[in-house]
């Protein structure tokens, strides 16, 4: 019994599997939450019966009726690498919730470069979405999947920038450490440090991480006006429910590293008032939500950029603005020591 | 400018080409002309300094039930304010008139959609196809004489 | 140094397609993201109402086949129809059926410009102005509904009148309607026209000449924002039109270029605003009289022909009727203006990106059940 316990692989897949505690029951949340946001937004009221108070089942329903549809796999296309795509993707925004601290006593692997890895590993988005747009053998499917790669990959570029600026500040990599080094009130939140150094890097990472997860206004992959369905076109039933998990889950991954690096994680905004290990969960959770209702403020507001505008903007705007900012920063550190 | 200086304009400059003017008794005026030189008098109407045809507003094509077919063709002026109808006749069986499409690129798909369902052949069109119908359609349905065909690629027409 | 062989794509964006306003296949011939040749595929809504309308045994028969050709604006299909009519048979309707249509007619072509506007926004990738547009449009359809029962496809201008006349409480909804639409159209320009977003995808966009225009045949909000000031309400008056004031909008230099995506979406903004003039207008001097008084019992024109256009909110629709003396059309032909709009496609959009094709064919503007009858 003992030895059960502290069997180490046991132990790393029963850490493994706690986010998806989260990311479950969060994901059927903000789906319905989008759903309600757009609603409001659009002068409507969005889903109002399904289980009786405002439609909260909504995304329940949805989600069996998905399950039980017909698995559709177009022959002409590569089927396992058609079958296996999803699974990258989701694969790829859920490994980054290993390094990200959900509150003081737990973070999945306490590792001293967290940041860079789940930066890194983040990038394993892109290798699913090219294999899907590939593997569907549909014309459509591989515009959106090209745009979409060539997109992920110029903004990872500012976005790296931003993080940069933190991890000078800090001086260290590793996620919880930046985290603790926020406590206080919430003035000490690195968002509003050396202003408006530390304020523009989380603006750029912000828009930069708008386009990593495909929203608008950089949603061209999934352009339904333009592209049916982008590389998401030939997948239906639970393969499409994969990679709608999976772009919930990163969005959520996305506001977390932006939470963590900037609004203090999982820190009170009250410095030692409702602090504690619990209420570590709560503030990072609220936080975490607040910035996807915002990524869904913006969805339905604005329009989509073309694609290369996007290009435009992450090369030519973003890129340089963080380039200039990590060098006031570094001269801004050098001066005050 | 009345449609009666348009047809002493026109006759002057083309003579025997145009047939007939009626103007009495009908709502709206028009000249007859025959097939085979009205892309000349399109083009004259067109650029000539006191005609400023720039504007082709309808074409259309007509089965007067009397073995002949007829294009109508409706003009206006933007700068000068004048309109004109021109017409002309072609026998059933070997409908072929000038296309207008190089003077008004409007004529471009008005001429394929009655060659579709007129079967008025254009000479001279660049790219002269059905547009509404199938393209392996047969038969020209706004004909008087038209029958629904039975069968089309093995389905059943009238239903 | 061999030269890199490309191939050229050939793309098909297919009748059943989010962006392309209905069933209209286009043939997209692209070399990596740049559009070399269009050719658009018409014809799949095709339902050969010329036809019908000849196997009609009366003139007034026709309307409701007219109603669904272009079928957001059927208020003003049905005018033109029974203006073109009307001329043949030569009669005069009773000034209060010419006010009524007016006014009708311009309701319809606020409705149909918040549909154009509407999807227009949703093919850019702004999902609300949509709904917006459309919680507008409800109002419309309300007043449309109190009047002849119906919300889309209305059979109401007949030959000669109207087939109802209008309910009591009609003149004060269509005031409290024109109220609540004014700052609408503001709130709706602060949230999609000047956004740098779409300014940036529709501005200098598909760029129509207009001397190439007038040679397409291109008419309506298209040719006015390519800069002529043309509008057969003023230039060409039907329906006791020259009794209203009203301005014509035209496309403008400042923000892009004459002739592109944004002036043409532009243009049908401002017309909205004008057309709620010309409704408020006739709202206040409308006479009184009956509306079926001129409707003849039997509609037999003389041996004759007919063509008459009107300024619908797509371009110019025009009938061209031929009557053989009995009772029932022996020609209708209608010039619709989708359709000489639709064949400058090829022209307007080589050269611009996929996304911006989209952007194009939306400000084109275009219903498929015009284009193809």
């Amino acid at each position: 019994m003992q030895s059960i316990l502290e069997n180490p692989y046991l132990i790393a897949v029963l850490v493994a599997l706690v986010p998806l505690v989260w990311i479950l029951p969060y994901a059927l949340f903000a789906i319905w939450l989008e759903r309600k946001v757009s609603a409001h937004m659009q002068d409507r009221l969005g889903p109002m019966r399904t289980g009786g108070w405002h439609g909260w089942a909504q995304t329940i329903a949805d989600m069996i009726k998905l399950l039980l549809k017909e698995d559709i796999i177009p022959s002409k296309s590569e089927k396992w690498l058609f079958i296996l795509a999803p699974y990258i993707v989701f694969a790829g925004s859920y490994a980054a919730y290993a390094a990200i601290p959900f509150t003081s006593v737990y973070i999945g692997s306490n590792i001293n470069v967290g940041v860079f890895y789940v930066v890194a590993v983040s990038s394993l988005v892109v290798v699913g979405i090219l294999i899907g747009g590939w593997a569907s053998n549909n014309k459509w499917s591989l515009l959106g999947a090209m745009r979409s790669a060539a997109q992920i990959v110029s903004y990872e570029i500012p976005s790296t920038l931003a993080i940069l600026t933190v991890v000078m500040v800090v001086g260290t990599l590793n996620l919880q450490e930046i985290v603790k080094s926020q406590e206080g009130w919430f003035w000490n939140w690195f968002v509003f440090q050396k202003f408006p150094f530390l304020f523009i890097p989380f603006l750029i990472y912000f828009i930069a991480s708008l386009a990593e997860v495909n929203r608008t206004p950089f949603d061209i992959p999934e352009a339904e006006s333009e592209l049916v369905a982008g590389y998401h076109t030939e997948y239906s039933g639970m393969r499409f429910a994969m990679f709608f998990l999976a772009e919930y889950a990163n969005m959520f991954a996305v506001s977390a590293v932006a939470v963590s690096l900037f609004f203090g994680g999982w820190q009170s905004p009250f410095g030692t008032a409702l602090s504690g290990p619990a209420w570590g969960v709560f503030w990072f959770l609220s936080k975490g939500l607040f910035f996807i209702f915002v990524q869904m403020w913006l969805r339905w507001t604005l329009p989509r950029l073309r694609v290369d505008q996007l290009m435009y903007t992450s090369w030519k705007v973003l890129m340089p603005f963080a380039f200039a900012n990590i060098v006031f920063i570094g001269l801004w550190m050098m001066f005050s020591h | 400018m009345e449609s009666s200086e348009i047809y002493e304009i026109l006759k002057n400059e083309f003579g025997e080409t145009i047939l007939e003017f009626k103007r009495d008794g009908v709502v709206e005026p028009y000249i007859v002309v025959a097939p085979d030189h009205i892309r000349d008098i399109a083009y004259f109407l067109r650029d000539d300094e006191r005609l400023q045809f720039t504007s082709l507003m309808c074409l259309s094509s007509v089965d007067y039930n009397d073995g002949t077919l007829g294009v109508v063709y409706h003009l206006h002026s933007m700068t000068l304010g004048h309109k004109i109808v021109l017409k002309v006749r072609v026998p059933k069986e070997a409908p072929h008139v000038q296309s207008v499409e190089a003077v008004w690129k409007a004529a471009n798909w008005h001429e394929r959609e009655a060659y579709d369902l007129m079967g008025i052949a254009f000479d001279g069109h660049p790219d002269l196809r059905r547009i509404l119908l199938p393209y392996d359609w047969e038969g020209h349905p706004l004909r008087k004489d038209y029958k629904v065909p039975e069968f089309y690629n093995g389905m059943k027409v009238p239903y | 140094m061999a030269e890199f062989r490309t191939e050229e794509m050939v793309l098909n964006m297919g009748p059943q397609h989010p962006s392309t306003h209905g069933v209209l296949r286009l043939e997209v011939v692209l070399d990596g993201e740049i559009v070399v040749n269009v050719v658009p595929h018409i014809g799949y809504l095709h339902r050969c109402f010329e036809k019908h309308a000849e196997a009609m045994t009366n003139y007034q028969q026709v309307i409701p086949y007219v109603d669904r050709m272009d079928y957001v604006t059927s208020m003003n299909n049905d005018l033109a129809y029974a203006l073109a009519v009307e001329k043949l048979l030569g009669i005069q309707v009773p000034e209060r059926v010419s006010y009524i249509r007016v006014i009708m007619a311009e309701l319809n072509r606020i409705a149909s410009h918040l549909i154009a506007i509407g999807t227009y926004g949703l093919d850019i990738g702004a999902f609300t102005p949509f709904l917006f547009c459309f919680r507008d449009r409800e109002l419309i359809l309300d007043l449309f509904e109190m009047t002849c029962g119906a919300r889309l496809l209305y059979n109401y201008i007949w030959v000669g009148g109207l087939s109802h006349d209008l309910p009591d409480g009609f003149v004060e909804k269509a005031r409290a309607f024109i109220k609540t639409f004014r700052p609408n159209i503001k709130e709706l320009n602060d949230l999609l026209s000047y956004n740098k977003i779409f300014i940036d995808r529709t501005a200098n966009i598909g760029v129509l000449p207009a001397d190439v225009a007038i040679n397409y045949g291109v008419t309506g909000p298209m040719l006015r924002a390519s800069g002529v000031r043309w509008d057969l309400r003023k230039n060409d008056p039907y329906s006791l039109y020259e009794r209203f004031d009203f301005e014509i909008p035209v496309g403008t230099n400042d923000i892009g270029v004459v002739g592109d995506s944004w002036n043409r979406y532009m243009v049908r903004v401002r017309e909205m605003e004008q057309s709620l003039n010309i409704i408020e207008q006739a709202l206040d001097n409308l006479p009184s009289g009956d509306v079926k008084s001129a409707i003849p019992k039997r509609i037999r024109p003389p041996v004759g022909e007919a063509y008459v256009r009107s300024e619908s909110p797509k371009g110019e629709l025009g009938f061209y009727v031929i009557s053989d003396g009995s009772g029932s059309p022996f020609r209708v032909k209608a010039r619709s203006p989708s359709f000489c709009n639709l064949s400058v496609l090829p022209e307007i959009s080589r050269g611009a990106m996929v996304a911006d094709l989209v952007a194009i064919l939306g400000s084109i503007d275009i219903v498929l059940g015009e284009v193809d009858r």
